[in-house]
């Protein structure tokens, strides 16, 4: 539960009050022990499920597991929109959004979440995802700008080294910030 | 002695010993640990002649894109041999949603078949005659709806209730631990239940209204004690609901089914099934002292294990699948369903689930396993293990009677973080290679041999919506917004929901507006999220 660097939402949404906002719980720990400089160093990470579907299994893995690698994980939880997806990335200001989905609906439900990003001059939020997807939607996935996706077996390493490899021009603005 | 490993553990962390023997069963009671098949405790199966009476059901669970689409698969399993059908429904139905929701954008007839209409229902079981095939339906949040649905599809084609046979998997609890396809928070969610066990028991005696389900904890990452526990304490929990609603014991429990998962390690998922059976019997005996032996008998339908399947080298998924699929019936299981080798990709196609239906008549009929009942009984392995596994089960009984139930524990996320634990062990385990996966950590190819997926085409959801408008516009508007209301006033009456949903149904209402009446009377289920 709690832990360095994850921030933890109380609810998910309601469905039918997409409006509704979420109360931002930040814990004590992601002050590190240098002061308040450091967490904008870090990589910050929205990972979420998006759709109707709520298998959670794998996406709640790899949110611990880059949590455990020292970055920054806002998990948003199961029955998220792409509009909710969209507008939590703005508002924490993430590098990478991660997405899992089992339903079969990734080539709209990624396409939205890619086009709101888009229309919010945000396109510079790197966005992979895993779940349920064959491999010929992996190609058109890629090529409407998602950069990787992860299927069954792939090993929690490989995932954490490529969000690690991710570079962020957010990040770089982040720290000019403080 | 030496060993390939340092030390042999099972999925649900028992060690293994290198052999058993007779002082592995020490205290061993014939009577007491198994009796005969079809008696107390039942641990040796439910009925005195198991197969030899009456093969397991095939009944494979199914259903994509429009209801004409599943239709025709349906009859085309029935046709392949399947005894039995089982109902997959998109996610949108699922979640209580109508296909012109916008939530359901994009996911419409993907994982299941899109239900929205009584139209939808009659199209789907058009030339099955619902007299004579058993049918399963997947659904839980919006149940009361779907089951309505049926119903009144059945009385059209003039089929007796009281002739019905079939199940509804309406089980609650699971979704909130594993799941997650809900609607309203539990003291409604259990009502609504309660309301379907009593019309079963009234009007549809042949119907089983709950199928108490592990199958998905197990698919959550759940070890298999964990899986046992909570189903079973699951079914307890629907038992006392039930109680309390004022039902008895020996009315609803000869209708109770279970459903677990069939995964990997051979033994101990014969354990679990046997284990099943006598902790159930024992604890329904202890509890709430039931007249009719068949308030003790737990019967159960199996899938193979989903999570265990690969994406890499496909055509192995069909020997992992038979292997679980020989476990669950070595396990005495009722019914079955063989999961198909392309099924890490996307839904079966005709030719995969074929080999998965031809993989159960090959266990069937050539085997032998069938020609007696639990052949493996008083294996010293096995019966340690059934012990072991009874055991472990009956201390995480003991551990939610002490949080004060189920309910309450779910509250505190206690099954959730079990479960999750489990998982992450599991994915190490894996990562580490102290868990091999042919294929995937071991034996794996970098090029691919690409295997036909089922693919579901953007028309579907189209089509759905269109067929959706029209049906909206010829049906009486008045009366399904008066219909709507009443049924809105006996739920903040706390009256019986089953008729009310049924007259909803006759009047053209949805699934999705129904269960958005459930949505504003009893609120929206919202979990914790947490990690």
């Amino acid at each position: 539960m709690g832990g360095v660097g994850i921030l933890q939402y109380p609810n998910t949404p309601s469905l039918h009050n997409p409006s509704e906002k979420r109360r931002v719980i930040k814990t004590r720990s992601m002050k590190t022990a240098t002061g308040v400089g450091k967490p904008a160093r870090k990589l910050r990470v929205l990972i979420a499920k998006v759709g109707l579907d709520g298998h959670d299994r794998g996406v709640k893995i790899v949110a611990r597991g880059l949590r455990d690698a020292g970055m920054e994980v806002i998990y948003l939880g199961i029955h998220n929109t792409p509009e909710e997806i969209a507008s939590s990335a703005l508002q924490e200001d993430v590098d990478a959004i991660g997405l899992s989905i089992h339903s079969a609906a990734h080539m709209t439900l990624f396409g939205e979440v890619l086009a709101l990003l888009k229309k919010n001059k945000a396109r510079d939020i790197a966005v992979f995802g895993g779940g349920i997807i064959p491999q010929e939607d992996i190609r058109s996935l890629k090529k409407m700008g998602i950069k990787e996706i992860f299927t069954p077996g792939a090993p929690l390493e490989e995932i954490v080294k490529f969000v690690k490899s991710i570079k962020s021009t957010r990040r770089k603005a982040r720290r000019n910030r403080q | 002695m030496k060993s390939m490993k340092k030390c042999f553990r099972n999925l649900s962390d028992i060690e293994i010993q290198p052999v058993y023997g007779p002082q592995d069963i020490k205290d061993f009671d014939y009577q007491y640990d198994l009796g005969m098949p079809g008696e107390f405790p039942f641990t040796r199966g439910i009925y005195p002649t198991m197969y030899r009476g009456r093969l397991w059901t095939m009944r494979q669970f199914a259903g994509f894109g429009t209801a004409e689409e599943s239709n025709r698969r349906y009859r085309y399993l029935l046709k392949q041999g399947n005894t039995g059908l089982s109902v997959a429904f998109d996610m949108p139905t699922l979640m209580g949603y109508d296909s012109d929701d916008p939530r359901s954008r994009g996911e419409v007839g993907r994982c299941g078949v899109a239900i929205d209409s009584l139209a939808d229902m009659e199209t789907l079981f058009r030339d099955i005659p619902l007299d004579r095939v058993s049918v399963s339906m997947t659904i839980n949040g919006p149940a009361i709806v779907l089951f309505a649905l049926y119903l009144v599809v059945a009385e059209r084609q003039g089929v007796r209730l009281r002739d019905l046979q079939g199940t509804l998997q309406n089980d609650i609890l699971k979704e909130y631990i594993a799941q997650k396809e809900w609607i309203c928070p539990p003291a409604p969610s259990l009502k609504i239940i309660n309301d379907i066990v009593r019309f079963c028991v009234e009007s549809v005696p042949r119907y089983h209204p709950i199928s108490i389900s592990g199958y998905h904890i197990r698919e959550a990452g759940s070890t298999a004690v964990q899986e046992l526990a909570f189903t079973l304490y699951d079914g307890l929990t629907y038992v006392m609901s039930a109680i309390e609603a004022g039902l008895k014991v020996d009315e609803f429990a000869p209708r109770l089914s279970f459903f677990f998962n069939a995964h990997n390690d051979f033994f101990e998922e014969i354990a679990k099934y046997r284990a099943a059976r006598r902790l159930w019997a024992r604890e329904m005996k202890a509890r709430f002292r039931p007249e009719n032996a068949a308030s003790l008998a737990l019967r159960f339908h199996t899938q193979t294990a989903g999570c265990a399947l690969t994406a890499q080298q496909p055509y192995n998924n069909v020997v992992r699948v038979t292997l679980q699929a020989l476990a669950a019936v070595l396990g005495g299981t009722q019914s079955l369903h063989t999961n198909s080798l392309d099924e890490t990709l996307a839904l079966p196609t005709e030719e995969a689930v074929k080999i998965a239906v031809r993989t159960q008549q090959i266990i069937a009929h050539e085997s032998g396993v069938a020609n007696t009942a639990d052949p493996l009984g008083g294996a010293y392995y096995l019966e340690s293990l059934t012990n072991r596994m009874e055991s472990e089960a009956k201390a995480y009984f003991d551990k939610l009677d002490e949080m004060g139930g189920m309910i309450e524990a779910i509250q505190r996320g206690f099954p959730q973080s079990e479960i999750h634990r489990a998982a992450v062990a599991y994915q190490k385990e894996t990562d580490n290679r102290e868990r091999i996966i042919v294929g995937v950590n071991a034996y794996a190819e970098p090029e691919e041999r690409r295997v036909p997926t089922l693919k579901i085409k953007g028309e579907v959801e189209k089509k759905q919506v269109q067929r959706l408008k029209q049906r909206k516009k010829s049906r009486n508007a008045k009366k399904v917004a008066a219909v709507l209301s009443q049924l809105a006033g006996i739920a903040e009456a706390n009256g019986d929901l089953m008729p009310a949903v049924i007259e909803a149904v006759r009047a053209q209402c949805t699934v999705g507006e129904i269960c958005e009446v459930f949505r504003r009377v009893y609120g929206e289920y919202r979990e914790a999220v947490s990690l």
